[in-house]
């Protein structure tokens, strides 16, 4: 099943623009560093022995819209366990290990079991998704995640027939996470999909961006991408995923519940109590002088997703 | 008692910090210019404008009680520069938000102050500062007399709206509300502590001049 926006570019032209923004990022970056010695020539980059390189093939469902600069993508985040600032993640994640990564599979499932990060790496073909990321704080942005649909994982566990949701539960590293310390949510963060969300084909595992594995403030070195809800469901650093019977608990909605639903799909016409969610900023691009633009139902993505809520009230399951 | 510079000194201590509470603008001016703002220049500025606009309301609320602690006769002679600055940020703050958040649209506004409580009471905060700064001057005082310190103890009540305002903006980390709330409750303590000290024992120092 092939789903394209008309207005869509090929994926090719998408493709070769993301991979050229990736290597004259990498390699500023690899300069900067000394990595790549005398030549700056993209065969340096190929062989280099440190390059973070995650091939991907064009993958379906990508954006037309233009992808948001590398340098926001891994400078301005919302991690909180790395501290409550945009910029804290970038600075402090590094501290984090991601190699080895197990991630614990179990729950309502034939076949529980845990998949090692180098077999997940392997485990579909990787695809690079160019999605828009909509945060709860009325900002966005352009992604070029790396990575495959979710139902891939989910197919060779196999679901019972008492698998109704999924949960999702992410690193809590005491030595690395100082922001773990901080009273505002709890830890592990956990997030949570109905069964059929998480089966959507737009909903992915990303283990990469811009043609690279992850870097850590992003979620390395697994992380879940939903794109029509706001992003704090996109669940960082997984190392479990449960299949309920029940609606799991997830963290925002434990903390705040009359502010965070369990669904939390992107939707202009429902209000954060405190914010409005009509209109956001796009990172990178709406500056001083450009006006708000307005948010689309599902993040743009209602022609693919409307469909799972059918007969739901949008305002009361929000 | 205390220490007790000369004219000349004290003129210039007053010109440095006139000249250190610019700087915050200054730098926003600068930063925007060199599109060094970050991913969100637009949040940038709000939150950097707002900070200050409170920070400044918490410093001129601070000069009485600092005087009455200190004995520093002359520090009294910066709280309006103070309280201007605040209204200085404050309305900087305000004009970021009217102009590159809504365009002037005076509907989105009102919309605005009326459905989203922390807008409501920074929108109050706002108002009570206006006739604040309009009756700063040393005119304006004498013509009013008695009356001019109560109009200006509704400070208080700004402070307590802007601490309000950003303790309802705010995700979940609360702590810099929080923090710019303990310092409030302090300033505030202090006043009414004095308040009935003075009422306590009529031969107390009496207030001000
Ligand atoms: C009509 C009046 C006002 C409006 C519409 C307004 C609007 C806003 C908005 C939209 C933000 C959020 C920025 C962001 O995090 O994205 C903000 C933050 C803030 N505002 Fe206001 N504000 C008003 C008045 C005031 C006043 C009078 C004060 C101070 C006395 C104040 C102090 C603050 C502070 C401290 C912050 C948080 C800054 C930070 O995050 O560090 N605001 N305001």
């Amino acid at each position: 099943m092939i789903i394209r926006r008309p207005n869509d570019i090929l994926p090719s032209e998408i493709t070769s623009h993301s991979v050229y923004r990736r290597r004259r990022e990498f390699l500023k970056q690899a300069g900067a560093l000394g990595l790549i010695a005398a030549s700056g020539s993209e065969l340096a980059l190929a062989q280099s022995p440190t390059a973070t390189k995650l091939a991907a093939k064009p993958g379906r469902y990508s954006t037309t819209d233009k992808p948001t600069a590398y340098k926001y993508v891994t400078g301005y985040n919302n991690y909180y366990e790395f501290g409550t600032d945009k910029e804290d993640p970038a600075e402090y994640a590094g501290k984090m290990k991601t190699r080895p990564w197990t991630v614990v599979v179990d729950g309502e499932v034939k076949k529980p079991r845990s998949f090692g990060i180098e077999e997940l790496l392997k485990l579909a073909p990787i695809e690079e998704r160019i999605y828009r990321m909509r945060c709860v704080e009325a900002w966005s942005m352009v992604i070029p995640w790396s990575g495959f649909s979710l139902s891939e994982l989910i197919r060779r566990v196999e679901p019972t027939g008492n698998a109704k949701y999924v949960s999702f539960s992410t690193a809590a590293d005491r030595s690395s996470m100082h922001g773990l310390g901080l009273p505002v949510l709890e830890w592990p963060y956990a997030e949570g999909l109905r069964m059929d969300e998480a089966m959507h084909p737009l909903t992915i595992l990303s283990l990469g961006l811009y043609g690279e594995i992850l870097p850590n403030q992003n979620g390395a070195p697994v992380r879940l991408v939903v794109p029509w809800k706001y992003g704090f469901k996109s669940a960082k650093s997984l190392v479990r995923i449960s299949f309920t019977e029940q609606q799991p608990k997830t963290a925002w909605n434990t903390a705040a519940a009359q502010e965070y639903g369990f669904y939390s799909n992107v939707n202009p016409e429902v209000d954060h109590p405190r914010w409005s969610q009509a209109t956001e900023r796009r990172i990178g691009e709406d500056g001083f002088l450009s006006q708000r633009r307005k948010t689309l139902m599902f993040n743009g993505y209602a022609e693919q997703v409307a469909g799972l809520y059918k007969g739901m009230d949008l305002k009361r399951q929000f | 008692m205390g220490w007790n510079p000369g004219r000349g000194q004290l003129a210039a201590l007053k010109a440095g910090l006139f000249a250190l509470a610019l700087v915050p603008m200054v730098q926003l001016v600068w930063r925007a210019l060199a599109e060094a703002l970050g991913a969100n220049p637009v949040e940038a500025v709000q939150r950097s404008t707002g900070w200050w606009a409170l920070f400044f309301l918490l410093a001129t609320l601070a000069v009485t009680p600092l005087r009455r602690w200190t004995g520093l006769g002359w520090l009294p002679g910066w709280r309006r520069m103070l309280g201007l600055y605040a209204f200085f940020y404050a309305a900087a703050h305000f004009t970021t938000y009217a102009w590159l958040d809504v365009w002037f649209d005076p509907e989105a506004i009102l919309k605005d102050v009326v459905k989203r409580p922390f807008i409501t009471v920074g929108f109050a905060a706002l108002v009570i500062m206006i006739p604040l700064a309009l009756t700063s001057t040393r005119g304006m005082q004498r013509r009013l007399g008695r009356r001019w310190r109560s109009l200006h103890s509704a400070v208080y009540a700004a402070g307590i709206l802007g601490v309000l305002h950003f303790w309802w903006l705010v995700k979940r980390d609360i702590r810099e509300p929080l923090a710019f709330g303990a310092v409030l409750a302090v300033l505030l303590g202090a006043r009414l502590l004095a308040r009935r000290t003075a009422k306590g024992s009529p031969q107390a120092a009496p207030e001000n001049k």
